[in-house]
């Protein structure tokens, strides 16, 4: 096993079983805690993918953003919603049915994809990585229309929030 | 020879090639050079907490017209030592209801969410961490780290102030992220690089000159995401006694302490980096070791700047804090990124020299504008302290029928 594969499952096994947390435990602080730690674990992984930048992004936007915004929301309850009922429905096992077919599903396409077993090729040395994404986002041969319309939904969204909030005179 | 021009290079590729010798896997001894490097980067950050809170003791104390510590050692040095010593010997309270995990994990993440920002700064042009090539996302994202563990510290001592001054941080720290970022998005541009060492290489001009305002923005907001005087509503003794560090004793306390001191060098430390050049120098190209002195030189100048704002400043309102961000500090950024961006293609292929004045020239525009806007606003507003005030009255026929009733 080369140093690389132990960190991946290291990795894996912390997101995991930071995820089975995120449901399971009762304070919803802890949960949006163990949320962070999953979120973080996410970023490791592109980190182990040579993807520095969507590793950034994904601790600059889903911890540092939604996270934060969430622990907000919660603090500003009262008593962090603390509720002593059952954390299980009938349907449970149903639910659990359902998401291991799927994941066996999954794992059995990938396992049947020829490529399964290929080795990443290695990266040329003087390539720039972000470069290339950069270029690609604002290229009209690649994705420059749905950079822009998502640019357009996030304007439109922060100028509806501006007039939600907008005190009438 | 190469000893002298490049001394920790030189040790660390020594100290590889003896690891190598004794029969080390290559990849083995690099793993352990590198890890050597991290924790002498650790403790450097560590130990140089105790020299900035003597450098900024003493700078206030002769602001305000005193001695400042000035019993143990040679000008008070050891004055920090002694205050660490008693901080050690101190108990533990942790207050009844408090989250304990929580409670004790607050602390350390806001030295470590200061500390990982070293990794990224270069101190000369071979002495970094590592060269990320996101490295000025990076920043901002490990800046994200420091404001959670403030609302941790804040949630989990059980304590209503201590609630308060997190709520007041998440308010500020967040506001102030996005002066910050676009700010630091203009010396990306001007380098075409996010890499901090290949910005402070395509520093021909130092970006203060071609930039001074995005350099004013990113001060006055970084100074805000430290939280000090005058942004130190998170910790405003007179409202809020101490803020969401009130319940902390001890070493706990004093990891916050540390940490918010490392945090202000560190901003300078950025700010050095990216717009004053970072180790560019006379000499620099001949003996890189020279890049250590030069940056910590400009380093010391910015921190400087930090204290002196510090020691001057009354606290802001909180009110004026957001406003001051939303309605100056962002609109201001976002004028000052357009412009730039469009002007950096109009002038491209210009000589150096032109291209930077012409960038200068642009920004003494701007400066200029936002103070006329500024001064018709402040005028407006002296117009209308001045003028007649509303004052709770009621009209003749109001009074006639409020008799009438009794």
């Amino acid at each position: 096993m080369t140093p690389l594969e132990v960190i991946f499952l290291l990795t894996a096994g912390v997101t995991l079983g930071a995820a089975v947390m995120v449901v399971t435990v009762r304070n919803l602080i802890h949960a949006a805690l163990w949320l962070i730690l999953t979120l973080f674990g996410v970023a490791v992984l592109f980190v182990l993918l040579n993807a520095d930048f969507f590793a950034v992004v994904q601790v600059v936007i889903y911890i540092g953003a939604i996270s934060i915004l969430m622990i907000f929301a919660i603090m500003l309850t009262r008593r962090v919603m603390q509720d002593s009922g059952p954390q299980f429905n009938q349907g449970w096992w149903l639910a659990g049915l359902i998401s291991l077919g799927l994941f066996a599903g999954i794992a059995w396409m990938f396992s049947a994809w020829e490529n399964f077993h290929m080795q990443a090729p290695p990266m040329a040395v003087d390539a720039d990585p972000l470069r290339q994404l950069g270029e690609a986002l604002v290229s009209p041969n690649a994705y420059v229309l749905p950079f822009e319309l998502a640019s357009v939904l996030l304007l439109a969204a922060l100028v509806g929030s501006i007039i939600i909030a907008w005190e009438k005179r | 020879m190469d000893f002298l021009r490049d001394p920790i290079t030189f040790i660390g590729n020594w100290l590889q090639s003896l690891l190598v010798g004794f029969g080390l896997a290559p990849n083995l001894a690099e793993l352990i050079v590198t890890l050597i490097g991290a924790f002498v980067l650790g403790t450097f950050g560590l130990t140089i907490v105790l020299f900035l809170i003597w450098f900024e003791r003493k700078a206030v104390a002769r602001m305000q017209d005193r001695f400042g510590p000035n019993r143990l050692g040679p000008y008070g040095l050891f004055q920090s030592i002694a205050d660490a010593l008693k901080l050690f010997t101190k108990e533990y309270i942790t207050p009844v209801g408090a989250d304990k995990v929580v409670y004790n994990l607050a602390p350390i993440l806001s030295v470590v969410a200061v500390l990982a920002i070293w990794v990224v700064i270069p101190f000369t042009a071979t002495v970094y961490g590592s060269d990320l090539n996101v490295g000025v996302l990076y920043i901002v994202a490990v800046g994200a780290l420091g404001t959670l563990s403030i609302i941790m510290a804040g949630w989990s001592s059980n304590n209503k102030y201590a609630l308060l001054g997190a709520f007041r941080a998440v308010a500020q720290l967040v506001s102030y992220e996005v002066p910050m970022v676009i700010a630091l998005l203009i010396p990306v541009l001007l380098a075409r690089s996010m890499g901090m060492n290949s910005i402070v290489h395509a520093q021909e001009f130092w970006y203060i000159f071609l930039a001074p305002l995005a350099f004013l923005i990113f001060l006055i907001a970084s100074i805000a995401e430290v939280g000090r005087a005058p942004f130190d509503l998170l910790e405003a003794e007179s409202e809020i006694v101490a803020g969401f560090h009130i319940e902390y004793s001890g070493l706990k306390f004093g990891m916050f302490f540390v940490g918010e001191f490392l945090h202000a060098f560190t901003i300078a430390a950025v700010a050095a980096t990216l717009f004053l050049g970072g180790w560019r120098g006379p000499g620099v190209e001949a003996f890189p070791i020279l890049g250590i002195v030069y940056f910590f030189l400009k380093t010391f100048i910015v921190y400087f700047i930090v204290v002196w704002v510090r020691g001057t400043f009354p606290r802001v309102r909180i009110d004026q804090m957001l406003d001051f961000c939303w309605k100056f500090l962002t609109p201001l950024a976002l004028v000052l990124l357009m412009v730039i961006a469009i002007q950096d293609k109009l002038v491209e292929g210009w000589p150096p020299i032109l291209y930077a004045l012409s960038m200068l020239a642009t920004n003494i525009v701007i400066a200029l504008a936002t103070i006329q806007i500024l001064r018709t606003y402040a005028r407006r507003e002296r117009l209308r302290v001045s003028g007649e005030r509303p004052v709770a009255t009621s009209s003749e026929t109001d009074f006639q029928r409020l008799i009438a009733q009794e």
